[in-house]
């Protein structure tokens, strides 16, 4: 057994000042890294079943297109074939919405997401599916399948699918435009607008008025283990479903909705994820394995190629974002006003909402104005992706705040520092915050290294950006059972991306006062452990860490009723602290000395911990960057990158940064690299990672984490959530540092080389 | 189809025969036909390297290797790389340097690390880098994954 001592030889310091904790704020090696390192975890793709198929999908392969007939005949007829499921094979759920934790899905949408019903919307909109005895034969299998279409004209820009004359994706939208409903339906699913103050008097007493148009591309969450499902339809009725997912919950939830079983036939068990970014929130394949198991009575494993994930999963939307931005004399923003238009794919549902809330975050904007416009287009339906829609938007606002500091003079962090929302500052979409850390996070940057080391050559240049996102609670749940081996057993319903699991065992180790090592942290299945949120939103640390706090306070409770009884004292006598039960005239067992005693005699001792926390803590970050920008080329290079993020407490420090520090990277691939081609046809062109090249270790830096800590006051360790926040100010701090480079503003990503080298040539024409 | 055919090779130190139709690739017959699962499939077309395995020594992605070719060769996977009690220096580095988020890519980067420290045992930072340029991570930023390989060095040395 570890004690807390060990836990701390191995810590690291987190640079903030005096240790008001024990286990929170070091760094203990993750409970699941063993098997991690060594190739023993369990991830979706790796779980075997006796008597196991193996389902292949088969895609559209038209961007748009009426589907006239489907015939399976003759993929039926191949040896070895054992069913074909379409469509038909789902149950309709109806005109519905359902909300799954990062943004909401209308249930028939989902449904004609996961088999096109009449139409094909989008270049691998999923068409039909084979089980068969092995993958070679399911896949020869799909190109049996006779799908006869019609084919109808793409549209695959935001601005070209708002027009008026478009291709039309669905007869059945109608814009929803401020609340009145269009005559005709429409690619523009939803018109919405924030308001406060009078623009127009803002920008009256504007001394600087700067108006820009942005365009970003359509990018991908890139996580490197594609979409799996393996479900088996046992013959009473119960659906069991294993799949790496960000929510086992919202799959059983989804599967039910989809096959048309109640949620309690369905047990979800969540395998180990390979990354998701919000990408694994939605269902794709389960209703698909569950249906074909169904149809065999056998368990059905269902897996995407890299180019399904590409064509056919969630990305994230490309924009077009207008903003306009005015300052008085005095270098204080008077007035702000902004369009944003993001693509929501083949249904309505982009994270235009966010985006738009997200865009003068950042800043007291006294009169503001912002307009938000849901796009439909025949892409893949847009999905989460880390702090969705934000990016987007501040890629837009913080350049046109650069541009600004440019004309006025100003220095760009301390103009930040001026303008930066704080307590009681109201954004403008109504909120009025309160305490949050965006200052802190400036000022941390003002008395870096980074930012007193000046940046000597050539066709260099710094940026800075700042970003913001809300962060969220939503519902947790575990419970926690004492060993007599003075250890405690926690099982969590937060499905675990990025070791998230140590850090909710932390919060209970640090309540019990006993060592994180001493918490052994499972992450339970839909069958075993309370209702809980998809792991999305930044919520886990603070949400189902919340419900383990509340989970040690149950059991802190019991062994002190246990304490009193045996030593024979009201109850009310004994008090649990310093990682033990205290009785009166000193009387006192450590955890390990009561836990001993738990299973001899009385009731097992069992924690429950179940929580909605309304008071998540914004977070904000603001970063600094250096770039070399090659003007022949036009390839940027990333010289130096600093990130500081307030997180109100580090709870593991070491994945802090990891956040922070992937989340930053994830953000030079959007800025730099990343997008989807499409040829006229609206065919995708790059659906392999050779050609949508994410950032690989050569293409970087190390990446300086600037922890900043400005404790959430409502969370009772002061945790805000962390994972988003940091990918939404690199794209922008990239711009910002190119225009410094070579004196030219991109107002549209990816800022790839050859579009570097057309501003650079149109520019010297 | 093709008829499956024997194929005799080495695997993780164990003389292994097993049965593979010839358009099997060493990634699917490492993971379908040996149970092997710890090497993972991120891409199928080489392009993310988190399958890579040594064969007789060499890193390759084992998604463009047919099965076939690992007739009378060495093959070493995630699952061969720890001793049989506790862990190699460079498992042990990634742990303590928190170098893995979701796991899935550590894997083909700790198979790589070691192809790396092999032959180069003191590699800089930008030799890190380039070694593992071919193995794509999503989640960690790579930094945290550049200092625990620049650590198994050191340790590595150290154990010697």
């Amino acid at each position: 057994m570890a004690t807390v001592e060990q836990d701390l030889a191995t810590a690291g310091s987190n640079g903030s000042g005096p240790k008001k904790y024990k286990v929170i704020g070091t760094r203990p090696i993750r409970h699941d890294g063993v098997d991690k390192v060594t190739g023993r975890a369990q991830y979706g793709a790796d779980i075997r079943l006796t008597g196991m198929l193996a389902g292949v999908v088969l895609r559209s392969p038209h961007a748009h297109a009426k589907i006239l007939s489907i015939d399976v005949s003759k993929a039926l007829a191949l040896p070895g074939v054992r069913a074909v499921v379409t469509n038909a094979d789902l149950s309709d759920p109806g005109d519905r919405m359902c909300e799954l934790g990062e943004g909401a899905v209308n249930l028939r949408h989902l449904n004609h997401n996961i088999f096109a019903k009449d139409k094909a919307l989008y270049r691998g909109h999923a068409i039909a599916a084979v089980a068969a005895d092995n993958i070679h034969i399911a896949e020869q299998a799909t190109k049996l399948i006779d799908v006869k279409y019609e084919l109808l004209a793409p549209v695959v820009d935001v601005v070209a699918a708002m027009q008026p004359g478009a291709p039309l994706l669905h007869a059945d939208v109608y814009t929803d435009d401020l609340g009145e409903k269009s005559a005709q339906p429409s690619n523009v699913a939803r018109h919405f607008r924030f308001e406060q103050g009078d623009i127009a008097k803002g920008f009256a007493q504007a001394a600087c008025i700067i108006e820009r148009e942005f365009h970003t591309a359509t990018v991908h969450q890139g996580y490197i283990e594609p979409q799996n499902a393996t479900a088996f339809w046992s013959a009473d009725g119960q659906i069991t479903v294993w799949t790496s997912t960000q929510g086992s919950f919202s799959v059983r939830q989804q599967v039910a909705e989809l096959v048309g079983a109640p949620i309690s036939r369905v047990k979800v068990i969540p395998t180990e994820i390979g990354g998701g970014f919000g990408g694994k929130i939605r269902v794709y394949l389960e209703p698909v394995a569950a249906a074909l198991s169904k149809k065999t009575g056998r368990p059905v494993q269902v897996l995407m190629s890299r180019a399904d994930v590409f064509e056919g999963t969630g990305p994230t939307p490309g924009s077009f974002i207008k903003v306009k931005l005015g300052v008085d004399a005095h270098g204080m923003i008077v007035a702000g006003e902004a369009s944003l238009a993001y693509e929501a794919g083949a249904y309505p549902g982009s994270p235009v909402g966010p985006g738009a809330m997200c865009i003068f975050s950042c800043y007291n904007v006294p009169n503001g104005r912002v307009d938000g416009y849901d796009v439909c287009v025949n892409k893949p339906q847009t999905s989460a992706y880390r702090a969705p829609g934000a990016t987007n938007a501040a890629f837009a606002m913080e350049t046109v705040v650069d541009e600004v500091c440019q004309q006025l003079d100003l220095d760009p962090l301390e103009f930040r520092r001026r303008n930066a929302a704080k307590e009681g500052v109201r954004r403008v979409d109504g909120p009025v915050y309160p305490k949050v850390g965006l200052v802190e996070t400036i000022e941390a940057c003002q008395r870096s290294e980074h930012w007193n080391t000046p940046l000597e050559g050539p066709n260099r240049g710094r940026g800075v950006a700042s970003g913001f996102w809300f962060n969220c609670g939503l519902r947790s749940s575990c419970s926690a059972t004492v060993n007599p081996d003075g250890t405690v057993a926690l099982v969590e319903g937060s499905t675990d991306i990025g070791g998230s699991r140590t850090g909710i065992a932390m919060q209970l180790a640090e309540t019990l006062g006993i060592a994180a090592t001493d918490v052994v942290p499972t992450v339970g299945d839909t069958d075993s452990v309370g209702y809980t949120d998809v792991t999305g939103g930044s919520r886990v640390t603070f949400a189902t860490g919340w419900a383990a706090y509340l989970a040690a306070l149950d059991i802190q409770q019991q062994l002190c009723a246990r304490a009193a009884d045996e030593w024979d004292v009201p109850a009310e006598a004994v008090t649990y602290a310093e990682g033990g039960v205290n009785g009166p005239e000193g009387r006192r067992f450590s955890f390990a000395e009561i836990a001993a005693k738990v299973n001899a005699h009385g009731d097992p001792v069992v924690g429950r911990g179940s929580a909605d926390p309304q008071h998540c803590g914004g977070a904000f970050a603001t970063h600094i960057v250096d770039v070399e920008v090659d003007p022949e080329l036009g390839k940027v290079k990333v010289l130096r990158y600093t990130a500081a993020q307030d997180v109100g407490t580090a709870i593991h420090p070491a994945y802090v940064e990891g956040q922070i520090q992937g989340g930053v990277v994830q953000g030079i691939g959007w800025g730099l690299n990343e997008e989807y081609f499409y040829d006229v046809k609206g065919v995708m062109r790059n659906s392999t990672f050779l050609d949508y090249r994410i950032p690989t270790c050569l293409d970087l830096p190390m990446i300086d984490a600037l922890i900043v800590e400005v404790p959430n006051p409502g969370h009772p360790y002061g945790v805000r959530g962390v994972g988003e926040v940091p990918i939404v100010p690199p794209p922008a701090a990239l711009a910002n540092a190119i225009a410094q480079a070579i004196g030219i503003r991109m107002t549209q990503l990816p800022m790839s080389p050859p579009r570097i080298v057309h501003e650079i040539l149109k520019k010297n024409v | 189809m093709a008829k499956k055919q024997v194929v005799s090779a080495t695997i993780n130190g164990n003389a292994t025969e097993f049965l593979c139709e010839p358009r099997q690739t060493l990634l699917e017959a490492l993971r379908d036909n040996l149970d092997l699962t710890g090497t993972k499939e991120g891409c199928s077309n080489g392009n993310c390297g988190a399958c890579t395995v040594l064969l007789d020594g060499h890193p390759v992605v084992s998604c463009l290797v047919l099965a076939m070719e690992a007739e009378g060769a060495e093959v070493t996977t995630i699952e061969g790389i720890a001793p049989s009690e506790g862990l190699d220096p460079i498992q042990q580095a990634f742990l303590e340097n928190a170098a893995l988020q979701c796991g899935i890519c550590t894997p083909g980067f700790i198979v790589a690390t070691k192809a790396l420290l092999d032959t180069n045992p003191s590699p800089t930072e930008n030799e890190v880098r380039f070694a593992l340029a071919n193995n794509l991570c999503r989640c960690t930023g790579y930094d945290k994954i550049v200092r625990a390989v620049l650590d198994a060095a050191e340790r590595r040395k150290a154990s010697v």
